[in-house]
């Protein structure tokens, strides 16, 4: 008589945590797969939205790591946005450098720009950050138009559009497309690895109990300085994307408004969510066309009520109030599954 | 005697979490009920389900009035007046502006009625155009006391009253808040760790427990029962 | 000299626009502990409410008190529809909602009445003062501020409602074991913001031409001065936004073109915030951890 032995509760949790390893990476390959095969069967200039949308994720992603994780609000990366922008078009224009090498620079650009911001800003809270902040977002189309020797003043930096690779065998619009998505990929799994490691632990902690925090020796300064300028490492690097793709930089792109705009897809998805920043870009590219057809009187008061609605149902974002009721949901049925198996 | 407060069954929540399971408690018209019990023991959770700050299940009755869906500014404007912990006193305004906040509901005019306070406590009156944050803890807790009794409440509902206050400090506040119950018959629920002083001046008193009420009866009963005396009373 | 005094002047009527803007960023803050991005949107519906009132006939200070009553209604209604259901939201929710709140007083705006500049009309004479040092027109706008700013401290300092305000911005649960409406007194708070937005609009809408558009730039300089004065500070936000306005315009006579004013403004006052963050008047929050 053969007796099956039960399987210890060590064991089965670890059963367990590997199985749902297996759903998340089944998941995430699923969503790269359909990423991947998308831009074959949509129109060019679908492409060219899908090419925007995952820009706008980048930069949103930026921001939360900043005031999602790290609890410090900017009303400013609308600003970084151009600054990683222009750096990217001045040295394609000006120094003929290609496109592909002028992502670093901008990136560490825009670094360095935002730990120089952040070190100021240790000082400010709440709204006096915010009114920092959007100095930033003032000032950087003002100084834009200012210095147009360089920046080619109002009427901005005309780039030629890069040519993808020819053994490719694919068009512009879709060769842009894969290299944005290689971009967001590889941003994506940097976020993660820092937000769910001890540095992104350390941001948690500062934002939610900034004296505890320090009391536990995690030193805050350095902490928000490097939220600050990972923070515009990414929304930089999103703005040399955006200036390749578009191929055209000016000052009008990047005014106050763009800075909202991030603010609110990062809202709308999640602010302390890596999902919720695609969720974000989504929502900023495409609720503005919307907006448009519902009503081409007043479209933007279309895209402001779509902005209460969002916020009255789902006031911590798609991903943020969603993910946790889909993660409980989840927890139900798997102790309902294990209450059978018992 | 009749009740003019009385809790049946109640339970309170925070958030998801049950904190009360099932509390039964009587306040007597004109008199004093005490809660016992150690840090966490639901003392000022059960305060403030009367006053609606917490939500609740169970029957609260006050004066023949059901409680547990009103609003707490209509159940203060109901005659119940609470002292909260930490004495909120509204720092940013003066004395008298925190005893004219105290008159708000009431009707009739504030002006006779902060006299009277200032006769109960003359240092208010001393201090009537300061601002109330730069009081000391015991006139702090002095002007909140004075600001519940702003209202003329049938119910006066006291959080620690005594909580970091000197010795003879307390005993005048309680000599006061005697002497109104007496004058005015007002009832009062009171919540102190101060065992041996509140026991000696209540009729009734309950004793909690990790959200439970685990003896309950006449304020000398408990008061005489030995195992409160060693864990309350310290002999 | 005299240009000095003369820009000074003129600032300090730009400054005392920027003030009461300021003011009214201040009510809301202390009471729901909100920055109203939308209140520049807000009082510039009100200005062209008042420009319909105008243009149909009624007497200037007719039309004002009318506005300043129905900006009132208004503010009320914004808070108790719009705002109240995400006061307890994360702040930043609410703030999305201001921004949305924007963008809607925007373009039904443009909508209703077009991006065209509308000229608006002014109940003071402009002419010059004092030797041209300032115009009555100036003189005029810093009368009425002021009015308005004695019959608020009055209002606050010496009325039930306006004691039970002040309680309910300071310690919204001591106040309702009071027996106060802190819901009501917080629509208040909004109403009373909203009339004063619509001073400001009115003061300033005859010297920046009516337009959408008109008031961006002017909450931009009132919530500077809002900071500036200490976020938490009604008389800080006077003071900050007479300060701004007089920087302003100081900058952009003596020091740089017009592109650059706003930049080199802001740079300057942020400059003070480093030595004061929490504003000239603001009080630093104390936390008891």
């Amino acid at each position: 008589m053969a007796e099956t032995l039960p399987v210890d509760s060590t064991a089965k949790l670890a059963m367990e945590r590997e199985s749902a390893m297996g759903w998340r990476w089944a998941g995430t390959a699923a969503l790269i797969a359909v990423a991947v095969l998308l831009p074959f069967t949509l129109s060019n200039y679908h492409v060219f939205e899908l090419t925007q949308v995952m820009i706008y994720a980048i930069a949103v992603l930026g921001l939360n790591i900043l005031t999602g994780y790290n609890g410090q609000i900017s009303l400013g990366h609308g600003g970084f946005f151009a600054a990683g922008a222009y750096t990217a078009a001045i040295l394609m224009h000006r120094y003929g450098v290609p496109y592909w090498a002028t992502l670093p620079p901008a990136a560490l650009v825009c670094f360095a720009l935002g730990v120089l911001f952040g070190l100021p800003a240790l000082r400010f809270e709440g709204p006096y950050l915010a009114l920092v902040t959007l100095a930033m977002a003032v000032a950087m189309p003002q100084l834009l138009k200012y210095f147009d020797a360089l920046t080619g003043g109002n009427q901005g930096i005309v780039l030629v559009k890069p040519l993808p690779p020819p053994e490719l065998g694919i068009d512009r619009d879709r060769w842009l497309y894969f290299l944005v998505l290689l971009v967001l990929l590889v941003a994506i799994r940097v976020a993660a690895n820092l937000l769910n490691g001890r540095t992104g632990r350390a941001f948690v902690a500062i934002r939610d109990q900034p004296i505890a925090a320090a009391a536990m020796g995690i030193n805050t300064a350095r902490y928000k300085t490097l939220a600050f300028g990972t923070s515009t490492l990414f929304t930089g690097a999103a703005g040399a994307l955006a200036a390749i793709v578009i191929g055209f930089v000016a000052p009008e792109s990047f005014s106050l408004f763009l800075s909202l705009s991030f603010l609110v897809g990062s809202a709308v998805g999640g602010i302390a969510t890596i999902g919720g920043a695609i969720v974000g870009g989504f929502f900023i590219e495409f609720v503005p066309n919307f907006a448009n057809d519902i009503s081409d009187a007043a479209p933007w008061a279309i895209y402001g009520l779509a902005m209460l609605l969002f916020m009255y149902v789902l006031p911590r974002g798609v991903v943020g109030t969603l993910g946790p009721r889909l993660a409980h949901a989840i927890q139900e049925l798997r102790s309902a599954r294990r209450g059978a198996n018992d | 005697m009749t009740a003019i407060l009385e809790l049946r069954a109640v339970k309170a929540f925070y958030g998801q979490s049950e904190v009360l399971h099932g509390v039964d408690l009587v306040v007597e018209e004109a008199g004093m009920t005490v809660l016992l019990g150690a840090n966490g023991a639901g003392k000022t959770t059960t305060l403030r389900a009367v006053c609606g700050m917490v939500r609740s299940e169970g029957e609260i009755l006050f004066a023949g009035r059901r409680l547990e869906r009103c609003a707490t500014e209509q159940i203060a404007g109901f005659g119940v007046a609470h002292v909260p912990e930490g004495r909120g006193t509204f720092i940013g305004l003066t004395v008298e502006e925190n005893l004219r906040i105290g008159g708000y509901t009431a009707a009739g005019r504030p002006d006779e009625k902060m006299q009277l306070m200032y006769g109960y406590f003359p240092i208010l009156a001393q201090r009537r155009r300061q601002q109330a944050g730069a009081l000391s803890g015991g006139e702090q807790q002095m002007l909140a006391i004075a600001r519940a009794l702003m209202m003329s409440p049938r119910l006066l509902v006291l959080d620690e009253p005594s909580f970091g206050l000197a010795p003879r400090v307390v005993e005048a506040i309680f000599a006061i808040i005697e002497r109104i119950r007496r004058e005015q018959q007002m009832s009062v629920l009171l919540v102190e760790q101060n065992a041996s002083l509140a026991l000696e001046m209540a009729d009734r008193a309950y004793l909690l427990e990790t959200g439970y009420v685990v003896s309950s009866g006449s304020a000398k009963m408990l008061a005489d029962d030995p195992q409160i005396r060693r864990s309350y009373l310290g002999y | 000299m005299h240009q000095l005094l003369q820009q000074i002047f003129s600032g300090l009527a730009a400054g005392a626009v920027y003030a009461s803007l300021a003011l009214a960023l201040v009510m809301i803050y202390r009471a729901t502990d909100l920055v109203n991005f939308a209140q520049g949107e807000m009082a510039m519906f009100s200005t062209y409410i008042a420009w319909t009132l105008v243009n149909a006939e009624l007497p200037f200070w007719a039309a004002f008190v009318i506005t300043l009553a129905v900006s009132f209604v208004g503010g009320m209604l914004i808070e108790r529809i719009v705002i109240r259901p995400v006061e307890n939201a994360p702040i930043l929710t609410a703030v999305v909602v201001t921004i949305g709140l924007l963008l809607i007083f925007n373009a039904t705006a443009g909508w209703i009445y077009s991006y065209t500049l509308q000229e608006f009309p002014s109940p003071f004479p402009d002419r010059p003062l004092f030797g041209a040092l300032m115009t009555t027109r100036d003189m005029g706008v810093i009368a009425v501020t002021l009015a308005m700013l004695v019959a608020l401290f009055c209002f606050f300092r010496f009325t039930a409602t306006g004691l039970a305000m002040r309680a309910a911005a300071q310690n919204p649960e001591s106040a309702r074991l009071s027996g106060i409406n802190v819901g009501r007194m917080l629509a208040l708070g909004w109403g009373f913001a909203a009339a004063i937005g619509a001073v400001a609009g009115i003061m300033v809408a005859p010297v920046l031409f009516l337009d959408p558009n008109m008031m961006s730039g002017v909450l931009l300089y009132a919530f500077t001065g809002a900071l500036l004065g200490g976020i938490t500070s009604p008389v800080g936000a006077v003071i900050g936004g007479l300060i701004v306005g007089v920087t302003e315009n100081l900058v952009g006579t003596y020091l740089i073109a017009s592109q650059l004013k706003l930049t080199v403004a802001l740079i300057l006052i942020i400059i003070v915030l480093v030595f004061r963050p929490n504003g000239l008047f603001g009080t630093a929050v104390v936390r008891r951890v």
